[in-house]
């Protein structure tokens, strides 16, 4: 069997449990899945958990390999996890960092010469649109310019599981989309499994073939984007009153109507 | 993982040659060349500032070598180097028992600093890191006047070790205090900065109470440590700094693809495979191991762990395949120099180094750094 199954995932910090017996469905190769939910549902953790960032309980399998298991850096040549903080301010050309990305630890047993992880990461910059970043250091580029440099880190091993959170939270209009539309592109191309922590719900569904909503740490709903994004959810998650609607185009529109009590 | 470093810098240096070839061969010759072709510039540059460093660190030592109080010409002192037969005995002794031991123990003390600063700051993520701001300095200033107040004359080690291994014992204590801290759970790096800032409160105080205690002549020995100076430098000294040198600066150049993702952050660090918490351990070890030994023999020298990363961070940039090595030669470039400035600013004196440092090193580390644009 390939792709991911997580099943009953028990994650926290010191000893305090915030996502608790998380399981999902099977996820196919290809297949991209949103997190949606409010402030401190526990996506970040979730995703962190998946990574090997942080200690966790139950069962992550991904290509017939069981995760927990793995050492860190056998674990990181099939997972990437993109932080949701952006990437800090340091004396290093963006095309240094995405070299730094791949040789960090070896990948799928090749080991990069410099040459091979420079054209790689140059390669990586041109397909998200950065390349005019290449040569650009760190320290002197604003948010969004600086998020796409960790985008492109991440894209950069080309993992089977690719875990972004709140990747577009810095950019402008035409980069979130382009992003999205990427990490689509991956997917698609590339086989990758990608799980996409966002707050836009529209642009969730947008992206999504699966979203997957949480609220205080565990598994509200889960399904297709008309499945996962109903009025009676949002109400209960959000405390709002909302209409979804199917535009004249066929794209899915979250309408928020009213704030609710709690 | 020896081979793969050796292997790395073996590519790095043939890709020296054939830059031209290099761009040919790319897949998208149109757009391709620019970036790749900057990178590959960067890195020959690099290289050059690297070599130029080590030039410099050269000829700073030489420099360091001819001058002093003594009125030999700077010839007679580089011959004596190389053909000791050709100086008097009074001149051999000069040559060989003052100025090479305090002229390589200035070298490697800068080194050493340097190197521990630089790997502090990235493990800390903190560009104000370095031996003396986190109390490493201070704790081995606290147990020399200890040695100096209360030890002299312990009979199964000679007085002239008893007072290094006891500020070795207490600045190698400190960073370990800092590692347990570390180590333990939910402490972020910003605590264990604060912590190092307490500790160097801490043993400023202590310090304070002994001299306050302590004898006359004592108290006279004690500030003179406190100060930072070459003059007690001797080639059994020279020879175990020089050790603790070459066999930790390997094991820094080893962990520098780590060290260079970790400058990317300590999440992107781990999801790219870098165990961030032995990483940090092993490099705060042999941050205590050079800044302890160093600071045993020549006292408490500020600045030279601070300011040699930051040149060469502003010559070299952060990959630390370059970083390091460029840290522990502009290091040891500063300190040659300062041990030169203190023999010539009062003919006939021999300043403290620790105090020329600061003196003379502080308007040239904010002149580079307003030069910079203030990024460092």
């Amino acid at each position: 069997m390939t792709g991911l199954d997580i099943q009953n995932l028990s994650a926290g910090y010191g000893g305090r449990p915030i996502v608790e017996g998380l399981s999902l469905p099977p996820l196919s190769p290809g297949e991209v899945v949103s997190v949606v939910g409010p402030n401190g549902a526990g996506k970040s953790t979730f995703l962190r958990a998946l990574a090997g960032l942080i200690p966790a309980k139950g069962a992550i399998r991904l290509d017939d390999a069981e995760l927990t298991g793995l050492s860190l850096a056998d674990r990181a040549k099939r997972v990437t996890y993109m932080p949701q903080t952006l990437p800090q301010g340091v004396a290093l050309t963006v095309l240094e960092t995405v070299v730094a990305s791949i040789r960090a630890t070896p990948l799928g047993g090749a080991s990069f010469t410099d040459q091979q992880a420079v054209e790689r990461a140059y390669e990586v910059l041109q397909r998200i649109g950065a390349e005019a970043l290449a040569g650009q250091r760190l320290d002197r580029l604003s948010g969004g310019q600086k998020q796409l440099a960790g985008l492109a880190q991440a894209l950069a091993r080309e993992p089977r599981l690719l875990l972004l959170d709140e990747p577009t939270s810095a950019l402008d209009l035409h980069y979130q989309l382009r992003v999205l539309d990427l990490a689509r592109e991956a997917a698609a191309e590339r086989g990758m499994t990608v799980m996409i922590v966002l707050h836009d719900l529209q642009a969730a569904a947008r992206v999504s073939d699966r979203i997957a909503v949480m609220a205080k740490g565990r598994l509200v709903a889960f399904g297709t984007p008309d499945e996962a994004v109903t009025p009676a959810i949002l109400a209960e998650v959000y405390r709002v009153s909302a209409r979804v609607q199917r535009c004249d185009r066929g794209v899915l529109q979250v309408m928020i109507d009213d704030v609710l009590a709690h | 993982m020896y081979c793969d470093a050796v292997a790395e810098w073996s590519v790095l240096l043939a890709s020296l040659e054939p830059a031209a070839s290099k761009a040919a061969s790319s897949a998208t010759p149109s757009r391709t060349p620019d970036a790749i072709a900057a990178y590959g510039r960067d890195v020959r540059l690099r290289f050059v500032a690297i070599g130029g460093l080590a030039v410099l660190a050269l000829c700073s030592l030489l420099l360091d070598v001819v001058t002093g109080p003594s009125s030999m010409s700077p010839l007679t002192v580089l011959q004596g180097v190389f053909d000791p037969s050709s100086l008097t005995t009074a001149q051999q002794a000069i040559v060989w028992q003052v100025r090479l031991p305090y002229a390589l123990m200035a070298m490697m003390v800068g080194a050493a600093l340097a190197l521990a600063g630089a790997e502090m700051q990235t493990v800390l993520n903190n560009p104000l890191a370095s031996p003396f701001t986190l109390g490493v300095s201070s704790a081995a200033s606290f147990g020399a006047s200890l040695a100096i107040v209360l030890g002299v004359g312990a009979s199964f080690i000679g007085a002239d070790w008893l007072v290094p291994l006891n500020a070795f014992v207490f600045a190698f204590g400190s960073v370990l205090a800092l590692q347990a801290l570390a180590r333990m759970k939910g402490s972020g790096v910003e605590n264990i900065v604060l912590f190092g800032i307490a500790l160097v409160f801490a043993f400023n105080a202590l310090t304070a109470l002994v001299q306050f205690l302590s004898s006359a002549e004592a108290l006279q020995q004690l500030v003179f440590w406190t100060m930072g100076s070459l003059s007690r430098a001797t080639w059994g000294n020279v020879g175990a700094l020089g050790l603790v040198l070459a066999v930790v600066a390997p094991f820094s150049l080893l962990s520098s693809r780590g060290l260079t993702a970790l400058r990317l952050g300590e999440d992107r660090a781990m999801s790219f495979g870098v165990d961030v918490k032995r990483l940090r351990f092993l490099s705060l070890l042999r941050v205590s191991l050079l800044s302890a030994t160093a600071v045993a023999f020549v006292g408490a020298i500020g600045f030279i762990g601070l300011v040699g990363p930051h040149i060469a961070r502003l010559l070299v940039g952060e990959d630390h395949r370059f970083f390091l090595p460029a840290s522990i030669l502009s290091g040891a470039v500063i300190m040659s120099l300062a041990s030169a400035a203190s023999k010539i600013i009062v003919p006939g004196v021999l300043m403290p180094v620790g105090i020329v440092t600061a003196v003379i090193g502080v308007p040239v580390f904010l002149v580079l750094i307003f030069r910079n644009g203030g990024r460092a």
